[in-house]
């Protein structure tokens, strides 16, 4: 039964599911052959709450406590599956029973996400049972540190917090940094909006994280660490404390690891939140007690980090995947992916997407692929117009670019990032000018404003682009847009500057079209931009149920019951609510070319 | 001894120090704003900026801020460098057209326009007051508030601070309050009273700087005397 984030988190009853759960297995006796226990996140979770039957993988979806009774009885004792709660393929409109053949599941491989949603993550047996800390065993028994980093090296893994640095490379400049003692730092800031794979990975699978953690240290030879988290991630640090616990207890964690002579602990601090901190010399600052600002690099936290100290960083899911290197051999990791990017890559789906949820595939998977196969597709019929990869500091490809294989370097070639592997899918309902409007808004608000171009120069882009979506954007502000994109990405101080400006040039670079029809003809396409559009009553269509008349907060609706209705436009403030309020779908949005057309009638 | 090439110059260079230190040893002009001798490398204000060649290209890194390392390949003003260099300063201009640091700066780099709706504050957020206040004052009585668009320069709770000694130092150091520049025509944004005809060549068109013929590099003075040196 998962309890992550998305079933458990969002979703009422979560206690009484399991309440119900439990009580339906002693009601029928099968309290000996039958446990009911709790998950991290299966990353499917829109169909939540999910419960799955091990080991057989039978896949329940949408249970509430009232189904409780029924999967027990139906499922344990008859021995046949509740039908009514199987995936259902929207295409084939057949049931699916087993958790593998779900084409959420089939097209993904699961390396850094292996226990998720299959393990219990309070439970440091469930780790273990599933191979977990023989690669630390391995590598103290087996391993010097310079093997140890070899093998990293060797495996081609890149980090995942954004930047893609070979992990490798780093260990190696750590280690061969002087000064002691040497820092290692998990990187579990996760400030994007919408990227929720750090946070379920702490819940669902804390071991390997520490593990990975345990066997960086020993690799470069650190004794002390620190995990930054979120403070908004409560379950993520309780589970994560957990875990430490239980890890020091089994002598993973502590004194003398393993009756080895090597020692290392990890200390878990709480962040205050704020985007920037996630940047690695601000991260410091923030665990040194100093405001969270970054501060150039040279030097590199490698040689100048935590207390002045060589201090690695890297992120949570880098860390996940070091174990599986380390059981399964370099060659078999660097075996997965492309030429330049090596493993697998986790993503965070959603917007306008059928199956939204976590996501890992190996690199050089197609976007099509991730978004039409895994994904499902865009929903209600519309169509496919882009994806924002990279959350804010991404770019914005066009459906031209489907095909792309996804890996750092094909990516970066494209003008967007890889980043911490957000995907925002978006249909012909969305206006790219908003889109980046809306990126430049967060970036703003959550820069730390100590350098010029991006404190002053990301504003002065963001009120262009207001300009732009109020219909008064003139040509000559599209060529300043794209000059201060330049100047912030080259001369900002940290990479949240330097990328901020990707989400403008790349929906500049594709989607150019739009830009001057809202400069020029002052219409929005997408017809989003409420400046840009009006909003009318369709006379074939509007059976006089007042309900419009109802809902509008500024009286702009006339009409009386059973009459056609119509909007004052005088009035109309393009809030959209009588557009959802209307159950005959009556409520059009006209942009410029339409309203004219109308006027002329 | 790291050896560095700056604008074409090999130069030994002590170690520990940086880019700007060392283009100031060598006479070379690089403006610079956040910085300040006797307070530690803050790299906020990216007037500084100078262009970094390695083998994968080039990148601009803030001079004050980059420790030299050895076989750096540094130009301090490439095309690209002038202009995102003056693309800052427009942008901090706006911000604060009343102050007269950058009034000059404008004028001395030649910048002739402004098209970034004025802002009037009292304040760039430079933090020299700051630093001083902490690093030199030893008192610690001012403070970077909130982040972003509402980063501010204030006391602790924006009550007045026990700390303060009313040394005077954040008011001496500061590019904004002392000598108000009266000059900025509201129009323009700019005063450009002592505006520099002679702008520096630019160093992408000539391995060296030593071209002080000016005109932004087109004089071309030396293209002649290099073709005739040819021909003969
Ligand atoms: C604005 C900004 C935010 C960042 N946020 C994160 C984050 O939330 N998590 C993360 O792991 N890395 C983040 N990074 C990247 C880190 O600076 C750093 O590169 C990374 O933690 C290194 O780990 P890796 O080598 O495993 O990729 C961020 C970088 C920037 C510039
Ligand atoms: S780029 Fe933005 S976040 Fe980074 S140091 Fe400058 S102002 Fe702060
Ligand atoms: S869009 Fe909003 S303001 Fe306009 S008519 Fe509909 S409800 Fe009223
Ligand atoms: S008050 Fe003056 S010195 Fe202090 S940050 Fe503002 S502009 Fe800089
Ligand atoms: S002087 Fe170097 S960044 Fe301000």
């Amino acid at each position: 039964m998962c309890e992550g984030l998305g079933c458990g988190g969002s979703k009422p009853g979560m206690n009484e599911l399991r309440e119900s759960l439990i009580q339906a297995v002693d009601l029928h006796n099968l309290s000996d052959d039958v446990k009911v226990d709790f998950t991290g996140c299966h990353g499917f979770c829109q169909k939540g709450p999910i419960v799955v039957i091990e080991p057989e993988g039978t896949f329940y979806t949408h249970v509430k406590p009232k189904d409780a009774n029924a999967i027990i009885k139906q499922h344990f004792i008859k021995s046949e599956p509740v039908k009514r709660l199987l995936y259902k393929d929207a295409e084939t409109g057949k049931y699916i029973q087993n958790y593998d053949e779900v084409p959420f599941y089939k097209n993904q491989q699961r390396i850094i996400l292996r226990n998720c949603g299959h393990i219990n993550p309070e439970k440091i047996e469930d780790y273990i049972s599933e191979g977990g800390y023989k690669a630390l065993q391995k590598s103290l028994c087996d391993y010097e540190p310079l093997e140890v980093i070899e093998e990293i090296k060797k495996s081609g893994l890149r980090g995942r917090g954004g930047a893609g640095f070979s992990t490798g490379m780093k260990w190696s400049f750590c280690r061969q940094s002087p000064g002691e003692p040497k820092y290692i730092i998990c990187n579990a800031d996760e400030g994007d909006p919408g990227a929720f794979m750090d946070r379920s990975i702490l819940e669902a699978d804390p071991h390997s994280v520490i593990e990975g953690m345990i066997i960086a240290a020993y690799a470069m030879g650190a004794t002390k660490g620190y995990i930054y988290v979120r403070a908004e991630y409560p379950v993520a640090v309780r589970r994560f404390r957990i875990a430490t616990e239980d890890a020091r207890i089994n002598r993973f964690l502590g004194e003398n690891i393993l009756d080895t002579n090597f020692s290392f602990d990890i200390e878990i601090y709480e962040g205050a939140g704020a985007f920037v901190c996630g940047e690695e010399t601000a991260l410091i600052a923030s665990i040194m007690g100093k405001r969270g600002n970054p501060v150039p690099r040279p030097p590199y936290p490698t040689t100048t980090g935590v207390w002045g100290k060589p201090t690695s960083i890297n992120n949570v899911k880098t860390f996940a995947t070091v174990p599986v290197i380390i059981n399964r051999g370099a060659e078999w990791y660097s075996s997965i992916g492309t030429e330049d990017s090596k493993g697998t890559a986790i993503f965070a789906l959603t917007g306008k997407i059928t199956n939204s949820g976590l996501i890992e595939v190996q690199f050089g998977t197609t976007l099509r692929e991730i978004i039409f196969d895994i994904g499902g597709g865009v929903p209600n019929g519309y169509e496919f117009k882009g994806v924002q990869t990279g959350g804010p500091s991404g770019g914005c490809l066009p459906a031209s670019l489907l095909d792309l294989p996804v890996d750092y370097k094909n990516m970066a070639q494209s003008g967007s990032i890889l980043g911490s592997g957000g995907m925002i899918v978006l249909d012909n309902n969305d206006c790219m000018v908003k889109l980046a409007n809306y990126f430049l808004n967060f970036i703003q608000e959550e820069s730390c404003g100590k350098c010029v171009p991006c404190r002053v120069g990301v504003k002065a882009m963001y009120d262009i682009l207001q300009r732009i979506i109020d219909g008064q954007g003139e040509m000559e502000d599209l060529d300043l847009l794209e000059e201060l994109a330049d100047t912030v990405k080259l001369a900002s101080l940290c990479g949240l500057g330097q990328t901020a400006p990707n989400p403008v040039l790349t929906t500049i670079k594709y989607f150019r079209d739009e830009y001057i029809s809202h400069i020029v003809d002052k219409s929005c396409p997408a017809k989003e931009c409420q400046a840009l559009i009006k909003f009318a009553i369709d006379e074939g269509l509007c059976t006089g149920c007042t309900i419009c008349f109802q809902s509008c907060p500024t009286h702009a609706i006339i009409g009386r019951k059973g009459e056609r209705h119509t909007i004052d436009p005088l009035r109309c403030t393009q809030c959209g609510i009588c557009e959802a309020s209307c159950p005959s779908k009556a409520i059009i949005k006209l942009d410029r070319c339409e309203m004219e057309k109308v006027v002329l009638v | 001894m790291p050896t560095i090439k700056i604008d074409g110059i090999d130069f030994d260079s002590p170690p520990g120090w940086t880019v700007l230190e060392v283009a100031r040893f060598l006479g070379l002009d690089i403006p610079t704003l956040c910085h300040y001798d006797g307070l530690e490398p803050w790299g906020a204000c990216r007037l500084c900026l100078v262009e970094v060649f390695d083998a994968n290209g080039s990148k601009l890194v803030s001079s004050c801020t980059h420790p030299v390392s050895e076989g750096l390949d540094i130009k301090t003003a490439t095309k690209r460098v002038i202009k995102t260099r003056n693309m800052v300063l427009e942008l901090l201009i706006s911000e604060c057209p009343s102050s007269k640091v950058l009034q000059d700066m404008a004028s001395k780099l030649g910048l002739n326009r402004v098209r970034i709706a004025p802002k009037w504050k009292d304040c760039i957020l430079c933090g020299l007051c700051v630093r001083v206040c902490e690093e030199q004052m030893m008192a610690g009585a001012i403070q970077f508030g909130n982040r972003g668009q509402h980063l501010e320069v204030s006391p602790p709770f924006d009550i007045k601070s026990d700390l303060c000694r009313q040394c005077g130092a954040c008011m001496q150091i500061c590019p904004v309050i002392t000598l108000r520049c009266d000059g900025a025509d509201a129009a323009t944004v700019l005063c450009n009273g002592c505006y520099n005809e002679t702008q520096p060549s630019c160093a992408d068109e000539f391995d060296s700087y030593d071209c002080w013929m000016g005109l932004k590099g087109e004089c071309g003075t030396c293209y002649q005397v290099i073709e005739t040196k040819k021909e003969e």
